[in-house]
């Protein structure tokens, strides 16, 4: 466990390790010239001040070769006579110490930093790719807003770790290491005294935090439990409204908000008694250096410098000492933080391009392709991006985009045998189970290039499955998809997605302006070209009739669009995309009759014979293709032309015979409405 | 109508507002003794710490005495009393967390509840113009924000206040020309730390916004994944990311750059005040007029003093920054609620209740027998009109069934009658009196509201039922469930009755929402019922269990139904057509399909919709695909 978690942070901080290094090294030379300044005034107290010199009789040789190093550095500097009369020269010492010390500060902070921001940036730019490039499959198990938690907090959390909490524990080590030494060489006795309470801070500090926990944790629970409820009562004020529940909420939300003040009062109790209690460890501490150290002044055993230093060494040990414990419980949360990132970077990718490239020379050009998925294709291809970054867009037309390679390579597997689609789809005995559920069975059908092919049926039956599986969302079980006679799998994900215009049954729109939206499918698409497509789909007029028109923003901070609107624009992006096949996923279900038919029919004018697959459940939209697939339970239970299936018995008639039906309810209601009327 | 940008939350606001403060103190009064507390304990911790450095002169002076002339030296004496102090610094400190805890959450609660019973008095105009989110954190980060700076900026302030002055005082006594020197550093060291602490502010905020910028794209790209994938825009998408990233990464380094510079700075301008007391210091203990305790006094409050210092300007960056939150949070309990009852209507209703509880019951139990709309013209706030010279009249038991396009008007209509919104033109009668000489409790207790997305609370079915009447017992929360043809299904469910139905009713499904808020109006048993029939998509078992229900509820009942079914359209006692703000076509079912107007030809497009969508397995209708 242990072991692999190293290996992962590791890996983590690859890349970066060169300025962790240098990151330690200054903070050894911050360390070493912080330690200086006391022993400055030790031995200026010492020897010029008070011309005393320490009795080395039962001196260690440490000890005497320390000493031995003072009075040297003190001759350097023009011998004790010269220091006493010119008592600046320490002083200017100190300040130049301080200012290198300071330096070196500044470097270790700023390459620490450095470090980490770079690591974040990279973690979330390779998760954010690593997402995009999960199968659909991976997305239908999991709940977004553990993903988007996983996705900020937990970088925030491991970004933390790696800009201060390594350095508060690098420190604390470094410091330890340090001091020891320096403190012995003074004193052994009193270096022991100094080091008495240490652990015991170390220990009470840790175990404290590790307790304390489950206060934290009450703590967040009451402020979540009351922010839901405020969430609540504002969402549904309505209702709120609607029943007088004033005074109802105010109570309920005042037990809540009250909660969440006595558990966050329990939290300062529980530090109101922390905090004075490690000062109290830590006092008593530099108060047992006193006094022991003043005793041995005392008894002359040491000197007042040596006493001097001792007390600046001991409280500047003992702060980052205190911080340590808290650090290093926070360093678990790190490790889990760290535990979750791995465990979504380590989901396979979708593979996008074929594994045996139909084009040999496209497969040439692609060594180190996508296709071998994982980390190391990962790398390389943000190196392509950065690269590409200042490039115009790669990709002007529809075309497909190769995996990973931006550039020259992609531009000739776009020629090649990657030609846009006649348009010809056939399915062969498709099987595909979901989460052990048999989702298609067996089922079968060709659309001719150019052909409407309708698909009706209940829900549940299979029918957006078929598209799913079109668009290599997942990919059958048995059986075969071919397009243009070639194998599904064979062409490669990007390829086979860039040949589909899509409407999904709930369109996704993005957080930018309406016109971004539709040239979405197309960059570079002109902006009459947008208004076109746009008026295609019947959306155009209410567009313009939106605050700011093309340019208003989708979602929170701008207009919120209906359902009927959300899939008119989403369609007007499938067809600025002008794709050899056009897809529809029930996409007009919230347009009303008229403006369907108006969509339609404006599709058919535009676009001629190309081939459409459309999942629809009303019959003005069926009636309109040229042939019909009725899907029960994932298999094929009828098709044929509309003038075939309306005299077979089954679903399609059903929904036929409803005009029957209209029209004796109709008959009935002007019949009974004539008596009274 | 302008909505509040979510993104500019932390907009300074320049200037200090001295008096958005005074006001906001009002929250401090009740914590008035606290205060004193806080003043006391600080006093007293600050005067603990700083008799530190001189225990540990006198003692060291003491150390050398006895080294050097065998004198007195009451080591024991001296523990004591430095152990007297630790105690007294560990007393003191512990109490000012204490104290500062308490005001911080006391004071972070009150204003929350302050807020909160003014969010339920605000009119919905209030509402329409700020997302739910910007008002959760309105109430939360900023109300903690307020309260930290309300009790722990204080007791900073306070702390650091008393440490340097207990610390310029006992040096002056001693020493006062080695405190001036030391004294230099002040200054340049309050206009650095004030310096690189508001340009902290600055670039925190920076990354602030490109952080909440982040989580949009990363909850776009989680959320949109399978838009992506269709559009084949993995790579322009990453591209755009990466660009998102790359402005985080250069706002935080610039931050990481200003707070790594702060530490060397002060600790060099710190470094200053020792070598000259040093210097200064050692020139006199070498001429004897000094001891070298005095010095080594001197030399440990040179370390002391740089932190107050660093402390005081922090606070007074979080204050610069508060300020915005401290307007938005006055700003919310400042403003006024547009309907409220009036002053004559307050006057009645105690006029009423000094005279006697019977005329103030006969009052409250007068039931509502007519409801009329008097050339009734509406429209929100800077939006075009939406209601245009509406009347109709309603008599007691009428079902009256609303239908039309969407944006006609229809959702106005009930908002109006309900008093969410009150007309800008006309009036509204009940049994012939203007409801807003009416107070609204009686209105609003009167009402049964079935909204179109049905809102229910975090909590068991059966507290969600009885939320349409709080008295109801057990029984009547079931048997307005069986009415509904919930029961059932809410008895299959894991605890049945006592099922937590999830952060706003989540873990239940549309239809089964629907059921729930069904029985909360019929347990409330409302003179009028009001409801906007749902129009998302159920299963076909479900929607029959629905579609009897609503026939049951609505029966003999007052009922004004934004309706899309076919069954309680058709079996409304009057169908108005609305669209544009008016009254297109008017009367009973038969009536109109005779009549071969729009509602002819909402009917049978209505027919065919809803027959087609049965034999999908569906029971909805229109706007069928839901918000994603």
């Amino acid at each position: 466990m242990i072991l692999k978690r190293a290996r992962t942070f590791w890996e983590l901080i690859e890349g970066q390790r060169i300025i962790y290094v240098l990151a330690m090294v200054a903070l050894l030379l911050v360390i070493l010239a912080q330690y200086m300044p006391p022993l400055v005034q030790k031995f200026t107290i010492d020897i010029a001040l008070r011309q005393e010199t320490a009795d080395l009789e039962r001196a260690t040789p440490m000890q005497k070769w320390f000493n031995e190093l003072g009075l040297s550095a003190v001759d350097l500097l023009g011998g004790a006579e010269s220091l006493r009369s010119n008592v600046w020269i320490a002083a200017l010492l100190i300040v130049l110490l301080a200012m290198t010390s300071g330096l070196f500060m500044f470097l270790r902070n700023l390459w620490s930093a450095l470090a980490a921001e770079r690591i974040a940036r990279k973690l979330r730019d390779r998760l954010y790719d690593h997402l995009q490039h999960l199968p659909v499959r991976y997305f239908d198990k999991i709940s977004t807003g553990d993903l988007l938690q996983r996705c900020t907090s937990d970088i925030e959390t491991m970004r933390q770790f790696m800009s201060s909490q390594l350095i508060v524990i690098g420190r604390s080590v470094v410091m330890l290491v340090v001091v020891i030494p320096l403190l012995l060489s003074m004193s052994g006795p009193l270096t022991s005294v100094s080091m008495l309470l240490v652990p015991v801070i170390v220990i009470y500090t840790v175990l404290f935090f590790s307790k304390a926990r489950s206060t934290f944790k009450a703590q967040e629970e009451a402020e979540a439990a009351m922010t839901a409820r405020l969430q609540e009562n504002l969402s549904g004020s309505r209702v709120v409204r609607a029943f007088a529940r004033q005074d109802f909420e105010c109570q309920q939300f005042g037990e809540r908000n009250t909660a969440y003040r006595d558990r966050s009062f329990r939290l300062m109790r529980l530090l109101a008694f922390y905090y004075p209690s490690t000062d109290m460890l830590t006092m008593t501490q530099i108060g047992l250096v006193l006094f022991y150290g003043a005793y041995l002044v005392g008894e002359r055993a040491i000197t007042v410098g040596t006493l001097w230093a001792f007390t600046f060494y001991v409280g500047h040990l003992l702060w980052p000492i205190r911080q340590m414990g808290r650090t290093l419980v926070e360093m678990s949360k790190a490790f889990v933080a760290m535990d979750r990132l791995h465990e979504i970077l380590h989901q396979p990718r979708e593979e996008m391009e074929p594994p045996t490239a139909p084009a040999t020379t496209t497969a040439a050009a692609l060594p180190t392709g996508p296709a071998s998925g994982g980390i190391s294709a990962h790398e390389a291809m943000r190196e392509t991006i950065q690269g590409v970054d200042t490039q115009p867009a790669a990709r002007a037309t529809g075309g497909a985009t190769a995996g990973g390679s931006a550039g020259q390579e992609q531009q000739s597997a776009d020629e090649g045998p990657m030609a846009p689609l006649r348009g010809e789809i056939v399915f062969e005995r498709v099987s595909f189970h979901h989460e052990q559920h048999h989702v298609l069975k067996d089922v079968s059908f060709r659309v001719e290039p150019g052909q409407t092919l309708a698909i009706v049926g209940p829900s549940g039956s299979g029918k957006s499955t078929i598209i799913h599986l079109l668009l290599r969302f997942y990919d059958c079980d048995s059986g075969r998809i071919l397009l243009d006679g070639q194998d599904i799998r064979q062409l490669g994900r990007h390829y086979v997605r860039s040949q589909f215009g899509v409407v999904l049954q709930e369109p996704f729109l993005y957080a930018r302006s309406v016109r971004d939206n539709i040239r979405i499918a197309r960059d570079g698409a002109r902006d009459d070209e947008v208004y076109e497509a746009a008026e295609v789909a019947a959306v155009h007029e209410t567009i313009t009739q939106f605050e700011g028109g093309y340019d208003a923003m989708v979602g929170e901070r701008g207009v919120t669009l209906s359902g009927g609107q959300r899939q008119r624009v989403a369609l007007a992006r499938a067809i600025l995309k002008v794709p050899p096949v056009l897809v529809m996923d029930d996409a007009l279900s919230a347009v009303d009759t008229r403006t369907e038919s108006m969509i339609l029919s404006a599709l058919r004018q535009r676009h001629g014979q190309r081939t459409t697959l459309l999942i629809a459940h009303r019959l003005t939209t069926l009636m309109r293709a040229d042939r019909i697939i009725v899907l029960e339970d994932g298999q094929v239970a009828q098709s044929g032309t509309h003038d075939q299936l309306v005299v077979q018995d089954g679903l399609y008639r059903r929904l036929w015979q409803i005009q029957s039906a209209l029209e004796q309810d109709l008959s009935e209601d002007i019949r009974q409405a004539r008596p009274s009327g | 109508m302008a909505t509040i940008d979510p993104h500019a939350e932390e907009e300074f606001s320049g200037q200090m507002n001295l008096g958005l403060w005074r006001r906001l103190l009002r929250f401090a009064r009740p914590y008035r003794l606290h205060v004193v507390g806080i003043v006391l304990t600080s006093l007293l911790a600050a005067g603990c710490d700083n008799l530190f450095p001189l225990m540990t002169g006198i003692t060291i002076d003491g150390a050398i005495n006895r080294a050097e002339n065998d004198g007195a030296f009451p080591l024991a004496r001296y523990a004591m009393i430095y152990g007297g102090l630790i105690i007294g610094l560990a007393i003191s400190i512990a109490a000012f967390i204490f104290v500062a805890g308490r005001i911080a959450t006391g004071v972070s609660h009150d204003i929350r509840e302050a807020a909160f019973q003014r969010l339920q008095e605000l009119s919905f105009s209030y509402y329409d113009r700020r997302p739910v989110g910007w008002l959760v954190a309105r109430l939360t980060t900023d109300c903690d924000r307020l309260a930290r700076i309300i009790g722990w900026g204080f007791l900073d302030v306070l702390m650091a206040g008393w440490m340097v002055l207990i610390a310029s005082v006992i040096m002056f006594i001693i020493d006062w020309k080695l405190t001036l020197v030391m004294l230099v550093i002040v200054p340049p060291l309050t206009i650095i730390s004030i310096y690189i602490k508001r340009r902290l502010l600055a670039t925190s905020r920076e990354i602030r916004r490109h952080n909440s910028r982040i989580t949009a794209a990363f909850n776009e790209g989680i959320t949109g994944v399978r838009t992506t994938k269709s559009l084949v825009r993995e790579q322009e998408n990453f591209r755009e990311f990466s660009g998102v990233t790359h402005n985080m990464f250069t706002s935080s380094l610039a931050n990481a750059r200003l707070s790594a510079m702060y530490m060397p700075l002060v600790l060099t301008l710190g470094s200053v005040a020792t070598a000259l007391v040093l210097w200064a210091g050692g020139v006199q203990v070498i001429a004897g007029n000094l001891t070298l305790g005095t010095l080594i006094i001197f030399l440990s409050y040179s370390g002391h003093l740089i932190w107050p210092i660093g402390e005081m300007a922090r606070v007074f960056g979080d204050i610069q920054m508060a300020q915005a939150a401290a307007e938005r949070v006055m700003d919310l309990l400042d403003t006024e609620p547009e309907i409220r009852d009036s002053a004559e209507v307050l006057e009645a209703v105690a006029a009423m209740t000094v005279a006697g509880s019977a005329a103030a019951r006969g009052e409250e139990q007068e039931r509502i027998e007519t409801i009329e709309f008097r050339n009734v013209s509406f429209a929100y706030a800077h939006g075009k009109p939406v209601l245009q010279d509406f009347s109709m009249t309603v008599r007691s038991g009428e079902t009256i069934a609303l239908a039309g396009p969407t944006g006609g008007g229809k959702t106005t209509i009930i908002s109006l009658l309900c008093r969410f919104y009150e007309p800008t033109a006309g009036e509204i009668l009940i049994n012939g009196l203007d409801y807003r000489q009416r107070p609204l409790h009686w209105l609003q207790s009167k009402l049964g509201v079935v909204l179109q997305s049905p809102h229910l609370f975090g909590g068991p079915v059966r507290e969600n039922i009885r939320y349409g009447r709080l008295d109801a017992t057990d029984e009547e929360v079931e048997q307005a469930a069986r009415l509904v043809n919930a029961h059932e299904f809410i008895v299959g469910l894991d605890q049945g009755y006592e099922t937590d139905v999830g952060e706003s009713g989540g873990r239940l499904s549309t239809g089964q929402r629907q059921l729930i808020s069904l029985a909360r109006a019929v347990v409330a048993d409302p003179q009028i019922l009001i409801m906007d029939e749902a129009t998302s998509s159920v299963d076909t078992r479900t929607e029959q269990l629905i579609q009897s229900a609503m026939e049951t509820v609505l029966s003999g009942r007052t009922s004004f139904v934004i309706a899309h079914r076919l069954s309680t359209i058709r079996s409304a006692d009057r169908i108005l057509i609305i669209d544009g703000g008016r009254i297109i076509e008017s009367g009973n079912h038969h009536e109109l399909i005779q009549s071969r107007g729009r509602y002819y030809d909402l009917y049978t497009t209505q027919f065919t919709r809803q027959h087609e969508d049965r034999i999908i397995g569906l029971g909805g209708n229109e706007d069928a695909a839901g918000a994603s």
